[in-house]
């Protein structure tokens, strides 16, 4: 009982069993996409769902996005609870419209009157040289349009909890998985991502940050794969006496103003560190809120790691140049407090 | 011959051409004489859709409230015809709080949840949510369908290709219709698609696909009453094409350069409403004064609903700030 109570899962399992869950207790969840089915998707998400749900609930879809995430639209507005993945975020560009201009404002523009419980997942990131239309988050580029939910887990405790989360929410979420921190053994994975996971179904608030360390330093807020970059860096700024706080968003929108707020408040710095580009997006956005409510706090400039203003590029030393590190953070924060 | 069906549909007609014709002239209101789009009790862009009443007329009369409907930019007829609410139509198109939406969406983007019915701005978008809406409704084990509408101009758009091969390979009680009013807002159908009718590229799906030439109701009745009652047995989806016209331009303050000398005359002359209306007559359903009955019964309806229009209340503009998101 003890061993199993400490169960750790890779995040694609945390994930693939937040859906089987989650299906197995309301027949009006359906998981469509590519690849979805007998593959169990590209990345994993929809591992076992197929065997045990079979192809009328696990539907393969042909590489048609506009249709099968507007279908998304039609089938939530008339009583379905729809997860959609489509592979890769690079991807969405060609059903766009059906997200922005319907998914996203149909409850509005309707006055309240039709409501899209729709989940579409996919995987972002990069770190194994898959370039520039396959390794990036734009999780700025959605954030920016009214009416999506956004959700990027950190580990596997937080996707289990978040995507139940997500599936249980009558609106539009989109939910984005980072490559490296699925634990799939064929890409590089951060093991801070494979964490305990318990058996039991639970749900994590969609809108609530999470401190993952403590500290009154300096704050470091982040989502997505930089979490665990932030909290090796914080362990390396211990060291030198440096007690660093790692704020994981865990959801961009709605946005935690406060947990950031509070962090810097107390902490008096605050770096931001996205794996995002940096023009226009998230760290932007959270070092405006911070200069409007909290500028009287602040010690030294916020400062901003984020991808700079590049298509991620292929080569080894070209991609690990533009992604915050490490060490990027660790040198960042050693000049705050300098 | 059920006569009650007929005058009903004769009247569903007349009702979308008076309110069409009735609110180009609303619609100018406080539009002269300079014409500024952002002016008077309706602004915004207007797409008037008298003239294509036998598409709606004859499609809707096969549908029920339960069935889901999506519509283009040009939504007035099929709204009417498959019985949103008028009045609350009436004044989400003037902007007012009484409106469908509370004046959130406006003429291109009506709702009505009741009625299962919505319709979009963009260009072939609302292919690919009927195809949604209709396999929720074939998982429910209903007998419920869904319809797209949209111009002949969307089906040279990727949703309609993408949303027929889906349709299709889920077996979804789902109707796809193209009303082929000739013009993509300028440009010609010769002009703009590779094959003389739309209808043909059901083939390509392995679906059928029917033309229904001549913007006559009857047709179109038949037409639609096979396809839906195809879908609603479970028989999958299919393809109308529907031969109509646009009585107004592609929006009101369009100058219609496009059009070919005396190519507007001729549709006026082959008005489907009063070709219907013939038609009744000669087969003792309708006489002259059931014509005139039955025209100012749709013409006092039409000024009920602008009456409360105009009469509504404009939004709390604090309303404009919530509502994003489900609660």
């Amino acid at each position: 009982m003890a061993t199993e109570t400490m169960r750790k899962l890779t995040m694609a399992r945390a994930i693939s069993e937040a859906l089987a869950q989650e299906m197995e207790r309301d027949p009006r969840v359906l998981v469509w996409g590519e690849d979805v089915g007998v593959y169990g998707g590209i990345f994993g998400a929809t591992q076992g769902l197929y065997t045990r749900f079979g192809p009328d609930r696990v539907i393969d879809t042909p590489i048609s996005e506009s249709a099968f995430i507007g279908a998304a639209i039609g089938a939530s507005a008339e009583g379905l609870r729809p997860v959609v993945e489509l592979m890769f975020v690079d991807f969405f560009g060609v059903a766009m419209d059906q997200i922005y201009n319907h998914l996203a404002k149909n409850h509005y523009m309707s006055g309240g009157q039709f409501t899209h419980p729709v989940v579409l997942m996919c995987a972002v990131g990069g770190g194994y040289n898959d370039a520039a239309q396959h390794s990036q988050t734009l999780w700025g580029l959605f954030a920016h349009v009214p009416g999506l939910k956004i959700v990027v887990p950190s580990n596997a405790y937080d996707a289990k909890g978040l995507m139940i989360s997500a599936i249980r929410d009558d609106n539009p979420v989109m939910y984005f998985f980072h490559k490296g921190l699925m634990g799939l053994g064929w890409m590089p994975s951060d093991d801070l991502a494979e964490v305990h996971v318990p058996e039991e179904p639970y749900t994590i608030p969609i809108g609530q940050a999470n401190v993952v360390v403590e500290g009154a330093d300096i704050s470091l807020v982040t989502i997505g794969a930089t979490v665990p970059r932030a909290v090796r860096a914080a362990r390396q700024l211990a060291a030198d006496g440096i007690r660093a706080e790692v704020v994981d968003l865990r959801t961009l929108v709605p946005l935690d103003k406060e947990a950031v707020l509070t962090s810097v408040r107390k902490t008096h710095r605050l770096v931001i560190i996205d794996e995002d580009y940096r023009s226009f997006g998230m760290s932007g956005e959270i070092a405006a809120i911070c200069a409007e409510e909290a500028l009287d706090f602040l010690e030294a400039p916020i400062r901003r790691l984020a991808v700079p203003d590049v298509p991620i590029p292929y080569a080894r030393p070209l991609e690990q140049a533009v992604y915050p590190s490490v060490e990027s953070i660790v040198q960042t924060a050693r000049e705050l407090l300098g | 011959m059920d006569t009650q069906r007929y005058l009903s549909m004769y009247r569903t007609m007349c009702l979308i051409r008076r309110y069409e014709d009735r609110l180009a002239e609303v619609y100018a209101e406080g539009k002269s004489p300079l014409f500024n789009i952002a002016a008077g009790p309706v602004p915004g862009e207007m797409h008037l859709a008298a003239g294509q009443e036998p598409v709606a007329v004859g499609v809707c009369a096969h549908l029920r409230p339960d069935d889901a409907v999506t519509a283009p930019h040009r939504p007035h007829h099929i709204a009417i015809a498959k019985g949103v609410d008028l009045k609350r139509m009436t004044a989400e198109i003037f902007g007012k709080a009484a409106g469908l939406s509370g004046g959130k969406g406006g003429h291109m983007h009506l709702f009505d949840a009741a009625a299962h019915f919505s319709c979009s701005g963009i260009v072939g978008a609302g292919f690919p949510p009927a195809v949604g809406a209709a396999l929720a409704f074939r998982r429910s084990g209903s007998d419920r369908v869904a319809v797209a509408f949209a111009g002949e101009g969307a089906a040279n758009q990727g949703t309609f290709h993408e949303s027929l091969n889906l349709a299709a390979l889920w077996k979804a009680p789902v109707v796809f219709v193209i009303e082929d009013n000739h013009y993509a807002i300028s440009v010609p159908k010769g002009v703009s698609t590779a094959i003389a009718q739309n209808s043909d590229r059901a083939a390509s799906y392995g679906i059928p696909g029917t033309y229904v030439a001549g913007n006559d109701v009857l047709a179109v009745d038949e037409a639609a009453r096979e396809a839906i009652a195809r879908a609603r047995a479970g028989g999958g989806p299919c393809l109308l094409e529907i031969d109509t016209t646009r009585l107004y331009g592609h929006f009101q303050g369009d100058p219609e350069v496009y059009l070919k000398a005396g190519e507007k005359e001729e549709w006026r002359r082959k008005d489907p409403i009063l070709r219907f209306e013939r038609w009744l007559a000669d087969h003792g359903i309708l006489d002259a004064e059931g014509v005139a009955r039955i025209r100012d019964e749709v013409a006092a309806e039409v000024e009920e609903a602008i009456r409360f229009a105009r009469e509504a209340p404009d939004p709390d503009p604090r309303s404009a700030f919530v509502g994003v998101f489900a609660e």
